[in-house]
């Protein structure tokens, strides 16, 4: 990384605050990260985007200050971009970065910045209908009952012209057990022309009330975030809070941690392979994946105290670790279920109709995902070798020694497939994980109270995990009281949205449902 | 088919509870026509998520809500009951206004899970109304983050006027 190191100081104005072999921490005027960023982007291997903070610290004097994340896969090395004295409009990055589009529009909405040369002049997560000049993230604005002001105004959506041409609105309330989110499809005949989704139905804010708020009820927030990838959200939290409070953990939390994320992976995966199936109405495939999901659940709740794995991760520790007789019980029960597993799997694979409907659906260009960022399953479908547990060294993942699992074709096939290969995977993890927590017996429990006098304040630290959808990441700065001053969640969700809408013209409306499960994207984490 | 078939004899039938050993409970404010079957229509206002996946779960063959005559509609306008998870995001007040508009009467609501009842961990959120109680009036809450499955089936039996033995 020194050629980078080398390249970056013919700037002026540069500033080096942290160069070490995993981690750069680089100051720069926000005029030349455009001409930085393209710089990054041309290194081979192409560096990844983790994510994209803006930041009101004109209380520190540093005015606004933009913080972009890159990691680059090689080297394991990660590099913040940072820009202060940002007054009130910075350089636009998204034709560099396409991934940046809606984190750009996002600050431009909750900061009242201006993004120079961004193409999509429209909101993005305020709607229409929000008092004049609420920009709610910048710190003197004092949020109270705004909600009670909001008079919705019309949506804007572009206009398309041309014989036989219409539009399908669906939403905001689907048919389903489903969250809310608008799409409005431009047919021609059967085949969808174009899409447009309209999501942040859901959002409330969460950022903002994140703000001022102790870390333990910071983490009751971050847990739910999204509902189904709690630990993820949980373990990026808190790997952001122990890297400010500089502590070491003992191996046996690393190795709860990492069974708890596989766990995750396991019943969301599951489940998600039989939401599929109800994607095109397929009842079998749909009943073994929820039952099998269930029994994963009913597994969560019986040893761990919570069907969604909540509340276990702790920062500095893990509240509680099963002993060896509950070890083995868990290992018995996941054989069993991962022998179910393979026993009804083919039954789906196997199913003519149901193959029909998925290969060749939903196609994702691998280009398109590189540009837009796309993480998770979705990004591994489309051969973007990218898995957060293979790249970067944490939790036991480097004695898993973890390979991304890649299928090529982008479709909903490659899709279900990548997330059937990982299942299998995760079962064998599991098996191993179990294993070692028997023989290496320790406490029952870990939980550090001593790290809060530790924590550095007014500085930026971020969390990465590979949830069931993807990277998270959370980026956390805290204040000299230990309270959280700024908290940044970029979810996987949030990173794969712009990808759906590429993906269904040329297809059909009734494959939309299927090609939506096929990225079984969450609309609450994207929303916040 | 054979292997289908063979799976299925191996596992028997799933679901936990049968509609034998359902009794009588106290008297419900339902109409009698009302009590054998429920048809509910499902709105998320702002929900991690959570309670909805719970809901989705009650799908499945261990449950098998319909069994109990209890049926998610995919329109408001097949709907007795509305099922609300999350605070009352503000962005989606409108469209849960006009979901409970196009619900013919008699019409009940149910607030699901703790932030549906009053705010929950999101209590103070700039564009969240603290529960939906706030946005349309509550008929019968279900406390939890989230409710498990089982609650939920019991505060939907116990709204029929029913109540399961074990």
């Amino acid at each position: 990384m020194l050629g980078l190191r080398d390249y970056l100081q013919i700037y002026t104005g540069i500033e080096i605050i942290k160069w070490d072999n995993q981690e750069g921490i680089v100051a720069m005027d926000s005029q030349d990260l455009p001409d930085i960023l393209a710089y990054c982007l041309e290194m081979k291997p192409r560096p990844i985007w983790l994510t994209h903070v803006v930041n009101d610290e004109r209380q520190l004097g540093n005015d606004f200050c933009l913080y972009l994340i890159l990691h680059f896969p090689d080297k394991d090395f990660t590099l913040t971009l940072v820009a202060k004295g940002i007054k009130d409009e910075f350089p636009s990055l998204s034709l560099i970065l396409p991934a940046l589009n809606w984190s750009e529009r996002e600050a431009q909405d909750l900061f009242g910045l201006r993004a120079v040369g961004h193409p999509d002049p429209r909101t993005l997560v305020l709607h229409p209908g929000w008092p004049k000049n609420f920009h709610p993230l910048r710190k003197d604005y004092k949020t109270g009952k705004e909600y009670k002001s909001f008079k919705r105004g019309p949506l804007v959506f572009p206009e398309m012209h041309g014989e036989g041409i219409f539009q399908v609105p669906v939403g905001p309330i689907h048919a389903g057990i489903i969250e809310p989110g608008h799409f409005r499809f431009y047919v021609i005949g059967e085949p969808v022309l174009h899409l447009e989704a309209q999501l942040f139905y859901t959002h409330k804010g969460i950022e903002k009330l994140l703000e001022g708020k102790s870390l333990e009820e910071g983490l009751l927030i971050i847990e739910r975030v999204c509902g189904v990838c709690a630990v993820s959200h949980g373990l990026a939290y808190c790997e952001a809070i122990e890297k400010l409070a500089n502590i070491e953990l003992p191996r046996q939390v690393l190795l709860w941690r990492t069974i708890l994320a596989e766990l995750e992976r396991v019943y969301n995966h599951i489940g998600d392979i039989g939401n599929m199936c109800a994607g095109v109405g397929f009842a079998l495939g749909n009943a073994n994946g929820s039952q099998s999901k269930e029994n994963l659940q009913r597994l969560n709740l019986e040893f761990f105290g919570h069907r969604f794995l909540r509340g276990m991760v702790v920062p500095g520790g893990i509240k509680s670790v099963p002993g060896p007789k509950d070890s083995q019980e868990i290992l018995n029960r996941l054989m069993e279920l991962a022998n179910d597993f393979e026993d009804w799997i083919p039954l789906l694979l196997e199913h003519d109709g149901f193959r029909q409907r998925a290969v060749t659906t939903g196609v994702l260009k691998t280009e398109s995902a590189i540009d837009l960022g796309v993480t998770g399953p979705a990004a591994r479908a489309s051969g973007v070798a990218y898995d957060w547990r293979e790249l970067h060294s944490h939790l036991l993942y480097p004695e898993l020694m973890v390979k991304s699992v890649v299928e090529h074709n982008g479709d909903v096939w490659a899709r279900l497939m990548v997330r059937v290969k990982e299942t299998r995977e995760s079962f064998r993890f599991l098996e191993t994980l179990l294993r070692k927590g028997m023989q290496e017996a320790g406490r029952s429990s870990y939980i550090m109270n001593t790290f809060s006098n530790k924590l550095i304040p007014w500085q930026g630290a971020w969390g990465c995990v590979e949830s069931p959808r993807g990277t998270d990441v959370i980026w956390l700065m805290l204040d000299d009281k230990g309270k959280i001053y700024r908290c940044r969640i970029r979810s996987a969700s949030y990173a794969n949205w712009p990808a759906v809408p590429l993906t269904v013209p040329g297809n059909i409306v009734p494959d939309f449902p299927l090609i939506n499960k096929s990225f079984e994207l969450c609309y609450s984490c994207c929303d916040r | 088919m054979w292997s289908i078939l063979l799976r299925k004899l191996k596992m028997g039938s799933l679901t936990e509870k049968h509609e034998d050993s359902l009794i009588p409970h106290k008297s419900s404010d339902l109409p009698s026509n009302f009590r054998k079957s429920l048809q509910i229509r499902h709105l998320d206002c702002g929900s991690c998520n959570g309670c909805d996946w719970e809901m989705t779960a009650l799908g499945n063959s261990l449950y098998d809500h319909q069994h109990f005559g209890i049926d998610f509609v995919a329109s408001p306008r097949h709907a007795d009951l509305l099922m609300c998870t999350g605070p009352g995001s503000t962005q989606l007040v409108n469209a849960a206004h006009e979901t409970y508009e196009a619900m013919a009467k008699p019409k009940w609501v149910m607030a699901v899970g703790d932030c549906a009842i009053d705010g929950g961990v999101f209590k103070g959120a700039y564009a969240s109304a603290g529960g939906i109680g706030k946005v349309l009036p509550v008929d019968i809450k279900v406390p939890g983050c989230p409710p498990k499955p089982d609650d939920m089936i019991k505060a939907l039996l116990e709204f029929m006027g029913r109540k399961s033995v074990s």
